[in-house]
């Protein structure tokens, strides 16, 4: 269903992504997990097609995004990063908008937006401008933009970041409804979420994959059966050496090094 | 036939936009007023006592100068600032249906603001008798004159994720498209150049173009002239935008 072959990413001199493959089948929630700046976002936009690839390409239901990007994109549901939408429009109108670049009209548009906004729990917000909404809203909104033509494939760059704890829990129930009969990559780093919805964890750290398997057996690898113990294990490079689980306490303080900048 | 429903839905998006703040009123109450001002007090309308529009048409291209980069500079600038521009270009869209629609809205924005410039053709239809003819090719020299600064602002707004940016490089931009025409500058190059250079820079020029339509010839030259240049600047903002970095 979606087949991720070799893709790289340089900035300049900066090799952001450097040959990612996966493949993921329907009824999959692939987790893609790592620290900022690991190139997770990177990934997804050149997935997305967004951004072009150095080098490599994605399958798309059989599309490649390099080759026929428009069926590609037909194909697919995109929640960025920060979900971003048009501020001045309101939650309807945004909506429509994206159902008529989605291919939809006439009386077929207003049900499926109508059908969304149920969906969505966006009924109290319907007629409001997108800037008046609350993070939470905000996200929904744009959540809805990204599933209003029931895409068989789905992806989310981190789609509960910043949300409080109930409305992460709406928006994990939304991709457990739906994960039977999609594709879905959800980008995160929170790593309770990939035990609440993932099927499948692919880390990622400087732009190369480090593991790729099933929260269970991540689980395995470790010594107390957490998570965040194994991600920090295969995530840390050598500037983080002092923050390492292991010798943390030997290391001076002044050896700490600042965090990693935040994605491209 | 899906190209042009996807240009339309981005028309209509970003056309709608404009009113949607009050970015649409301030820059018509600011065109009407300004370009009012321009005729009656400093190009002397009535004093002139003549039945034309020739001081209303003169200061166009000044009054788009300001205004005209100020309507266009969010067109991409804002997109990539918000983030927006990920959600555009990851529709089942073209590039190019994305700039057109967005090109065609802003121009008929900027159209919309001359066309409610027509009291002034009714008060002199009412003072006297002119030309309709040439008035008619005023309006036309005109919009098209605008369609070109909308490109070139919608170029620079390309280039950049801040308006301000956006803003001044078209200022300065539609600035040098005016001067080459101007006479300082074309005789600077008449003293040393010969006739083909001075032609060529002369006719990069909105300013011959727009003049010869003032007086009511329509040329097809001209109109292609026009045309070229928003060409031009569409495949421009085309080609930045595909090799941008990031968002």
């Amino acid at each position: 269903m979606l087949e991720v072959k070799n893709l790289k990413k340089h900035f300049g001199h900066i090799e952001a992504v450097k040959g990612i493959s996966f493949t993921v089948e329907k009824g999959e929630v692939l987790g893609f997990l790592g620290p900022n700046g690991a190139g997770k976002s990177t990934t997804m936009r050149m997935i997305t097609g967004f951004l072009p690839p150095t080098s490599g390409t994605a399958i798309v239901c059989g599309h490649d995004v390099q080759k026929d990007p428009v069926s590609a994109k037909r194909a697919m549901g995109y929640l960025p990063e920060n979900a971003p939408a048009y501020d001045s429009m309101m939650v309807t109108d945004f909506l429509r908008f994206a159902a008529r670049l989605r291919g939809m009209s006439g009386v077929a548009l207003e049900d499926k937006v109508e059908a969304t906004i149920h969906k969505c729990h966006l009924l109290k917000v319907r007629n409001q401008s997108i800037h008046t909404l609350s993070k939470g809203y905000r996200q929904r909104t744009c959540f809805a933009q990204a599933i209003i033509h029931d895409p068989p494939v789905l992806i989310m760059d981190e789609p509960t970041d910043g949300l409080d704890p109930n409305q992460k829990h709406v928006v994990r129930s939304m991709i457990n409804d739906m994960a039977a009969e999609k594709v879905i990559i959800v980008s995160t780093h929170i790593l309770e979420e990939v035990e609440a919805v993932c099927s499948r964890a692919v880390i990622i750290a400087n732009g190369k994959i480090v593991t790729n398997s099933t929260p269970d057996e991540l689980k395995s690898q470790s010594k107390n059966g957490r998570l965040d113990e194994v991600f920090r294990r295969l995530t840390l490079d050598d500037e983080d050496d002092a923050y390492k689980p292991a010798s943390a306490g030997e290391k001076d303080a002044h050896k700490l090094s600042p965090a990693h900048k935040e994605d491209m | 036939m899906t190209s042009t429903r996807n240009t339309a839905t981005i028309f209509c998006r970003e056309f709608k936009s404009y009113f949607e703040s009050p970015v649409a009123y301030v820059f018509l109450v600011v065109f009407l007023l300004l370009t009012g001002f321009m005729t009656f007090s400093v190009g002397s309308f009535f004093e002139r006592s003549t039945a034309d529009l020739g001081p209303f048409f003169f200061w166009h291209p000044w009054v788009y100068l300001l205004l005209v980069p100020a309507a266009c500079m969010g067109l991409w600038a804002e997109e990539r600032r918000t983030g927006t521009l990920e959600l555009l270009l990851t529709m089942p869209i073209t590039m190019t249906e994305a700039i057109i629609g967005k090109f065609l809205a802003a121009w008929a924005f900027i159209s919309l603001a001359i066309i409610l410039t027509f009291p002034i053709v009714v008060t002199t239809c009412h003072l006297g008798n002119p030309d309709l003819g040439v008035v008619f090719c005023g309006y036309l020299g005109s919009i098209l004159l605008a369609g070109s600064y909308v490109a070139t602002g919608m170029l620079t707004s390309s280039m950049t994720r801040s308006q301000v940016i956006g803003f001044v490089l078209a200022l300065v931009l539609c600035l040098l498209m005016l001067l080459a025409g101007w006479e300082p500058v074309t005789g600077y190059f008449v003293k040393w150049a010969p006739a083909w250079v001075v032609n060529a820079v002369e006719s990069v020029s909105f300013m011959p173009h727009y003049s010869s339509m003032q007086r009511g010839v329509i040329d097809l030259r001209d109109i292609g002239y026009y045309l070229s240049v928003i060409g031009l600047m569409l495949c421009a903002t085309h080609v930045v935008l595909d090799n941008r970095k990031s968002a």
